[in-house]
C-alpha cells in the first residue's frame, strides 16, 4: 500500500507535466485543425526562458537592488516565461501557419516539424551543446505521511498544474473569448460571421497553449534541474498522445488523459523494469485508444469545412 | 444606395463562378436574388461577406465605403452586414443564448445588446424557452429562427439570407419569411438568394436573375412573376 501511494505521489507529478503540454496541444488540434509537432519544443523554450528569467531575477535579487525572497523569484520567474513564451507561440503561429490555414493539412504538418527542428537547434546554435542547469529556487523539503515520502516541490508542481487546468477550463466555459475557441471547434469556417477576428483567435489560441508548455517547462526544471535543447521531443510526442486520447475539444480530457499517461508510465515501471517502462506503457495506451478511438470526452463538431 | 456591387468577379481554382455581375440594394428595400443550383448565388452572398477572394476589376461599396478595406469579421462588427449562411450552420456544441451571446463578440454595448436580445425572443419566443438547450437539439424550423436571431444580433443594416427556406415545411417557411418582413419594417435591409423563386419574389420588392454567373433579368419582383422567361424556368410553366 504505501509503495503504492508512493508511486501515485510520483506519477501525479509525472503526470502534471504532460497534462499541461497536452493542453496546449490539444487547444491548437481542436480549434485550428492543426497538429503542432513544435508544441515540444515550445516546452522546452519555455524551460530556456524560465531559465533565463530565473537567473536575470537572481542577479537582481543579489545585487542588493531589490529584495525578493526565493520564492517570490519563482513565481515572478512562472508569470513572467509564460508571458514572454506566448509570443514565441504567436509568433509560430503568424509565421509557420498562418500563410497555410488553407493548404493541405499534411503541410501545415510538416510546418510544424520543421519548426521544432529550427527551434531546437537555434537554441542549440544560440547556447552551445552544453546541458544548463535550472537554478534550484526552493529547498527541498520531504514530508513523511505514514511512510508516504513527499516534497514540496511535487506538492508545488501539482497544485500549479490543477490550478493552471482548472483556469483554462472555466476561461474556455465562461468567456466570450472562450465561446468563440469553442465555436471554432465545431465550425471554424462560419465564425467570422459572427464578428470574431479569426486570426487574433489563433494568435490567442497558440499564446495560451505556449504559456502552459511554459509553466511545465520551468516546473520541469524545478523537478529535474537539467535542460537539454532535444528535451521537448519525446514529452511533446507523448503529450500529443494525452491531447488525442482526451478527446477533441476538452479541456478536462486532455489533463485527465496526461495524468493517464504519468499513470501508466509510473506504475509499468513499479512492475516491470524501468527500460520496458515505454514499450508496455504504450501498448497499453494504444488499446485503449482501440477501444475508444474518439478518446474520453470528445465535442461533437461539423465536417463541413467551408462556407 | 446601401450597397452597391459592380463588375463582380469570382473564381474558384481555374473555374469562374462570377462573371461580373452588378447590382445594388437602397436603404429598407428587399432584394432577391433566384437563380438554379449552382448559378452563383451563394458565391456572390459569401463575396460581400469577403470570404472569398475577388478578382481584380471589381468594385463593392456599402454605405460609400469600399468593402473591400474590410476583413470578413469587420465587415459585420463594422459595417454591419450579417450573413445567413446556406444550411443555417449553427453552432450545435453552444446553447441557444451562448450562439446569440457569440454572434455579439465585437459588441460592446452592453444595454443594445440586452435590448436586441429581448427582441429576438419576443420575435421568436420558441427560442426563449430553449435558450438553455443546445443549438443541435432544435428542430429544423427553430435552428432557423435561431440563424435568422444571431444575425440580428450581429448586424443590423443588412441581413444577407441564403436559401432561408431550404428544408422548411411550407408553414414554417411562411412564418420564417413574415418574421423576416418584421425585422425589415424595423430598418433592416434585406437580400435574399433562392431556389424557391416564387417565394423569393413574393417576399422582395425587386429580384435579381443569375444564371450562369451572370445576371440576366432584374426588375421589379412583379415584372420578374409576370415574365415568361421567369415562368418558365424558375416558376414550374
Amino acid at each position: 500500500m504505501v509503495i503504492f501511494l508512493q508511486n501515485l505521489v510520483n506519477a501525479l507529478q509525472w503526470g502534471s507535466f504532460y497534462a499541461l503540454i497536452a493542453l496546449g496541444y490539444s487547444m491548437v488540434y481542436s480549434i485550428l485543425m492543426l497538429f503542432n509537432f513544435a508544441h515540444g519544443d515550445i516546452f522546452m523554450v519555455g524551460s530556456y526562458i524560465g531559465f533565463g528569467v530565473s537567473m536575470g531575477l537572481i542577479a537582481l535579487a543579489s545585487s542588493g537592488l531589490v529584495a525578493m525572497p526565493n520564492w517570490l523569484i519563482l513565481v515572478l520567474t512562472i508569470l513572467f516565461s509564460m508571458f514572454l513564451t506566448s509570443f514565441v507561440g504567436m509568433i509560430v503561429e503568424r509565421v509557420g501557419y498562418r500563410p497555410l490555414r488553407d493548404a493541405p493539412r499534411a503541410s501545415a504538418a510538416i510546418t510544424g516539424l520543421m519548426i521544432g527542428i529550427i527551434l531546437e537547434t537555434g537554441n542549440l546554435a544560440l547556447l552551445g551543446a552544453r546541458r544548463v542547469s535550472f537554478p534550484s529556487l526552493i529547498e527541498t523539503t520531504t514530508y513523511d505521511v505514514s511512510g508516504v515520502f513527499v516534497t514540496n516541490k511535487k506538492i508545488m508542481i501539482v497544485v500549479v498544474s490543477l490550478l493552471l487546468a482548472f483556469a483554462l477550463h472555466q476561461f474556455v466555459r465562461r468567456t466570450r473569448w472562450g465561446m468563440a475557441m469553442r465555436a471554432m471547434a465545431f465550425d471554424f469556417a462560419v465564425v467570422p460571421l459572427m464578428g470574431v477576428p479569426v486570426n487574433t483567435m489563433a494568435a490567442l489560441t497558440f499564446a495560451i497553449g505556449s504559456a502552459l508548455a511554459a509553466a511545465a517547462g520551468i516546473l520541469f526544471g524545478v523537478a529535474y534541474p537539467v535542460l537539454d535543447p532535444y528535451m521537448g521531443i519525446l514529452f511533446g510526442w507523448k503529450a500529443f498522445v494525452a491531447a488525442i486520447l482526451g478527446g477533441r475539444g476538452s479541456v478536462m480530457g486532455a489533463t485527465l488523459a496526461g495524468f493517464l499517461l504519468g499513470f501508466t508510465e509510473i506504475f509499468v515501471a513499479m512492475i516491470f523494469p524501468s527500460t520496458l517502462r515505454d514499450l508496455i506503457a504504450y501498448s497499453i495506451i494504444l488499446l485503449i485508444l482501440t477501444v475508444r478511438p474518439h478518446g474520453f470526452f470528445g465535442e461533437p463538431y461539423s465536417a463541413r469545412l467551408r462556407l | 444606395m446601401l450597397l452597391s456591387v459592380d463588375n463582380l468577379r469570382v473564381s474558384y481554382e481555374k473555374i469562374k463562378a462570377l462573371h461580373g455581375i452588378s447590382f445594388r440594394i437602397d436603404e429598407g428595400e428587399i432584394v432577391c436574388i433566384i437563380g438554379a443550383n449552382g448559378a452563383g448565388k451563394s458565391t456572390t452572398l459569401r463575396a460581400i461577406s469577403r470570404l472569398v477572394p475577388v478578382e481584380a476589376g471589381t468594385n463593392m461599396t456599402f454605405m460609400g465605403r469600399d468593402l473591400l478595406q474590410y476583413p470578413p469579421d469587420k465587415v459585420v462588427s463594422k459595417l454591419g452586414i450579417s450573413h445567413v449562411p446556406e444550411g443555417r450552420r449553427l453552432f450545435d456544441n453552444l446553447t441557444v443564448m451562448e450562439n446569440l451571446r457569440l454572434a455579439t463578440f465585437a459588441r460592446r454595448d452592453g444595454k443594445g445588446i440586452a435590448n436586441d436580445r429581448d427582441r429576438v425572443f419576443s420575435i421568436f419566443p420558441r427560442l426563449s424557452e430553449r435558450q438553455h438547450q443546445k443549438a443541435g437539439t432544435l428542430s429544423g424550423g427553430e435552428q432557423q429562427m435561431l440563424a435568422v436571431g444571431r444575425a440580428f444580433m450581429s448586424g443590423r443594416k443588412i441581413m444577407l439570407l441564403d436559401e432561408p427556406s431550404m428544408g422548411l415545411a411550407p408553414l414554417l417557411m411562411m412564418s420564417v419569411f413574415d418574421s423576416l418582413k418584421e425585422i425589415n419594417r424595423e430598418g433592416t435591409s434585406i437580400l435574399v438568394v433562392e431556389q424557391n423563386a416564387r417565394m423569393a419574389l413574393q417576399f422582395a420588392g425587386r429580384g435579381y436573375v443569375l444564371e450562369n454567373g451572370r445576371v440576366v433579368l432584374e426588375g421589379r419582383s412583379e415584372q420578374l412573376l409576370a415574365n415568361p422567361r421567369v415562368k418558365k424556368a424558375y416558376l414550374g410553366g
